[in-house]
């Protein structure tokens, strides 16, 4: 060993306790003076019921899927919304250009208004213009309401990823003899859509929570269910299952979408 | 076909009020090979744009083949086909393998058949040696393979013209002889190109003839040998002086 | 009827309310004074116009009787307001007692204390006149079960749909009351389960086109639904408020106070 890598053992040595002992010590001081607070037994028992989080888990995890399933099909109908809607606001076609204020007015609008706002009005009251059954459902209309809320902030996220490109990218294209259309598919958007995968990971997984506002206008998910199971039980525990349930997948998810971003860097290196 | 590949007559080009080009006229031959030389500024590389349309002239004329592509409005788009460019910076699509970056045109512009487009190319890259590369990323070669792989890219169209603009300028030094040798190949092909450069020794030993350009005018041409050992003006003398020192 | 109750409440000022004074006494949030709390905003029938104060509604009645039973005066009685999350998280309140018709069940019975039943509440089914038209008013149990259903979450209203109804389109359930009736206008649920005071306010005043399918029978629930006021778990309050509530069964006050601000929760059919 050189005497600059006994050095350097040394000093993580060193750091590695330090970290150690620090995180320990904080932990230690969580479970040790959290439940020395006057209140903890009560905190415990309204928050923290081992039996009711078992007896409640089942039913929670049933209702989840459901925030799982209108997650599914809201993904795909959003980033297709919101690619047109950022192809629309960089259109420079002048026989386009209504379509081009379209773009830049749905994007403030519905970057505007409250997802909240939007799922009452859009759940409660399109169908409440008349419409039959099934075409009223609140599935469809909440669906619709968080389309047209996180479409807008996707357009804005690839509008800016399309801008990054750099026009050398464009112009190589385009002196292939590559036509604006297949410029902007083959060249620009595959290397834009790339670009701004974290920041649409970070709207997924507000989508994910967001989802739960459905509930408000009837759609018994996951929330809704712990919402049901404190009211009759008295007791937040429920939530705290809910709560466990959505990090077991969104953590797992988040981890995952940085490993497939670090293995497309290092497949590049 | 009779008459020079290229023409420009009397082409013009401003940058926010800064003329570029003022009044350029030059004629390309069949199978030549042109060297444009001259000091960083002096409108090589945008003289070379213009000649695909990729920067839009101010007044004069390109004539293709006798069809002039400066009109306003005229559909470059076939003629892009014909008339290849390399740049400087490589410009290679860094989301797509060596081998999918030199098939994508061929695919979407000419329509071509995979089971000819796939043998055509993978020859092109045997020919320049990269035969090895064509699976990998741009970003996984070095910068001399990287412009042999755009060189590969604009031949795949089956141009008539190639352009390039100071392809080597951007290569450590060390890398510039094997992209240098793909050029010669090419002269040997008889396509028509045209090189902005700073390679001095490679325009004198290869060139049919050269330009040198000064502040927006071609200022004087001729034979390489004529150029580099006699050249008629003042200020080509200086520029030479200053670059070979 | 005021003057009943105004009657009735003079005799016992003078009686018994002296003694209740002194059991209430030192057990309140702040001595002399009654905390009540109520929902955020209170609905009719329960509160008129969302003013407490005015001692005006059933809910509203009974607290100011409560509370003279017990030895304070009209004035000696403060309003809060809580939602239920608020009613139910541990830690100390900041209200002696909560009556926002809560229904009196053994696992919310384990977090908090209720007091004595105060109102017995018929289930009623709220529905529109397309559904009531088509159900007619001798709706089945076999109807019943075909509909969509909403109903409020923090009620016990959703148990009662899914054991005793059985649904076979899974209900769907709201925050509160407003939300069940944008609902049922915009043709999402065809039909609501409330208590009889409220479905009844709720089709005559919040919607144009709503009826009362029917109520069930209370008396034949296997658990009624019973309010109760609400208190912190462990109050001391607890006897003192029965106490009261048990005098004013007695001698027919409470009655008095039901007959007056939910007489029209009579006439509506028994679903079989």
């Amino acid at each position: 060993m050189t005497r600059r890598a006994a050095y350097e053992a040394r000093q993580r040595r060193r750091a590695n306790l330090i970290a150690g002992g620090s995180t320990v010590a904080v932990l230690l001081l969580v479970i040790v003076l959290v439940p020395l607070a006057p209140g903890w037994e009560a905190v415990r028992a309204s928050f923290f019921d081992g039996e009711i989080f078992l007896r409640t888990f089942p039913d929670l995890a049933r209702a989840f899927l459901l925030d799982v399933a209108i997650f599914a099909w809201s993904v795909p109908m959003i980033f297709a919304m919101g690619l047109a809607i950022a192809l629309a606001r960089g259109t420079n076609n002048p026989a386009l250009f209504p379509l081009r204020i379209f773009g830049a007015v749905y994007v403030d609008l519905f970057r505007g208004i409250p997802v909240v706002l939007l799922v009452y009005l859009v759940g409660f009251g399109i169908p409440g213009l008349g419409l039959p059954r099934p075409w009223n459902s609140p599935y469809i209309w909440g669906t619709v309401a968080l389309v047209l809320t996180y479409s807008a902030y996707v357009a804005e996220v690839l509008r800016s990823g399309i801008e990054s490109i750099h026009a050398s990218q464009r112009n190589a294209a385009i002196c292939l003899g590559l036509s604006e259309r297949d410029t902007m598919r083959y060249v620009i958007l595959p290397q834009a859509i790339r670009r701004v995968v974290p920041a649409n990971m970070n709207m997924l997984v507000a989508l994910q929570k967001d989802v739960a506002l459905l509930s408000f206008i009837g759609p018994v998910e996951i929330l809704r269910q712990a919402g049901i199971f404190k009211s009759l039980l008295a007791n937040f525990t429920p939530y705290v299952v809910a709560a466990v349930i959505f990090l077991c997948v969104t953590v797992p998810a988040t981890r995952y979408a940085d490993y497939l971003m670090n293995k497309d860097r290092n497949a590049r290196s | 076909m009779p008459g020079p590949r290229l023409s420009l007559r009397g082409v013009t080009k401003s940058f926010d009020d800064v003329a570029v080009l003022k009044g350029i006229d030059l004629d390309v031959g069949r199978g030549e090979m042109l060297c444009l030389i001259g000091a960083s500024g002096s409108g090589k590389s945008t003289l070379l744009r213009c000649m695909n349309g990729l920067e839009p002239v101010d007044d004069g004329q390109v004539l293709l083949d006798g069809i002039d592509i400066a009109e306003p409005g005229f559909d470059l788009g076939p003629i892009r086909q014909q008339i290849g460019i390399v740049f400087q910076s490589f410009n290679l699509f860094p989301h797509m393998t060596n081998f999918d970056n030199v098939c994508l045109a061929p695919r979407r512009v000419l329509r071509e058949r995979e089971d000819s487009l796939r043998p055509r190319v993978e020859a092109l890259f045997e020919r320049f040696g990269l035969g090895a590369h064509m699976r990998k990323y741009p970003d996984q070669l070095s910068g001399g393979q990287q412009q042999r792989v755009a060189v590969i890219r604009a031949l795949a169209m089956k141009p008539q013209t190639m352009l390039f603009d100071e392809i080597t300028s951007a290569l450590d030094p060390e890398l510039v002889g094997e992209v240098l040798d793909v050029l010669r190949k090419l002269r040997d092909e008889g396509i028509t190109m045209v090189l902005a450069t700073h390679e001095m020794g490679f325009a004198r030993e290869l060139a049919d003839r050269v330009c040198f350009m000064d502040q927006g005018v071609i200022a004087e041409e001729g034979p390489p040998d004529m150029i580099f050992s006699a050249p008629e003006k003042e200020r080509t003398r200086k520029f030479l002086a200053s670059i070979l020192r | 009827m005021k003057t009943v109750i105004a009657a009735v409440a003079a005799t016992l000022i003078a009686g018994s309310a002296m003694a209740a004074g002194h059991c209430a006494a030192g057990k309140t949030l702040t001595e002399g004074k009654l905390t009540i709390a109520t929902g955020n905003p209170a609905y009719y029938p329960w509160v008129l116009n969302d003013a407490p104060e005015a001692g005006e509604g059933f809910e509203a009645a009974v607290a100011y009787a409560l509370a003279e039973e017990m030895g304070f005066a009209a004035e000696d009685v403060t309003w809060t307001r809580t939602s239920f999350d608020q009613a139910i998280q541990p830690g100390p309140k900041d209200f002696d007692l909560n009556m926002q018709q809560f229904s009196i069940t053994a696992e919310r019975d384990k977090v908090v204390d209720f007091s004595a039943p105060y109102y017995t509440a018929p289930q009623a089914v709220l529905t529109t006149q397309d559904i009531f038209v088509a159900g007619g008013t001798s709706a089945t149990m076999a109807f019943l079960k075909e509909v969509q259903w909403g109903v409020v979450a923090s009620t016990t209203a959703l148990p009662v749909v899914m054991e005793q109804i059985q649904p076979t389109k899974s209900p769907l359930v709201y925050d509160d009351n407003a939300n069940v009736i944008a609902a049922m206008q915009a043709g999402q649920i065809d039909a609501a389960l409330f208590d009889l005071p409220t479905a009844l306010f709720t089709s005559a005043v919040l919607m144009d086109n709503g009826a009362i399918l029917g109520q069930f029978d209370p008396a034949a629930a296997e658990n009624p639904d019973q309010f109760g006021a609400l208190m912190p778990e462990g109050s001391a309050l607890k006897a003192c408020v029965d106490e009261a509530l048990d005098a004013l069964k007695a001698d027919g006050s409470l009655a008095a106070i039901e007959a007056e601000w939910l007489q029209e929760a009579t006439g509506v059919p028994l679903i079989k």
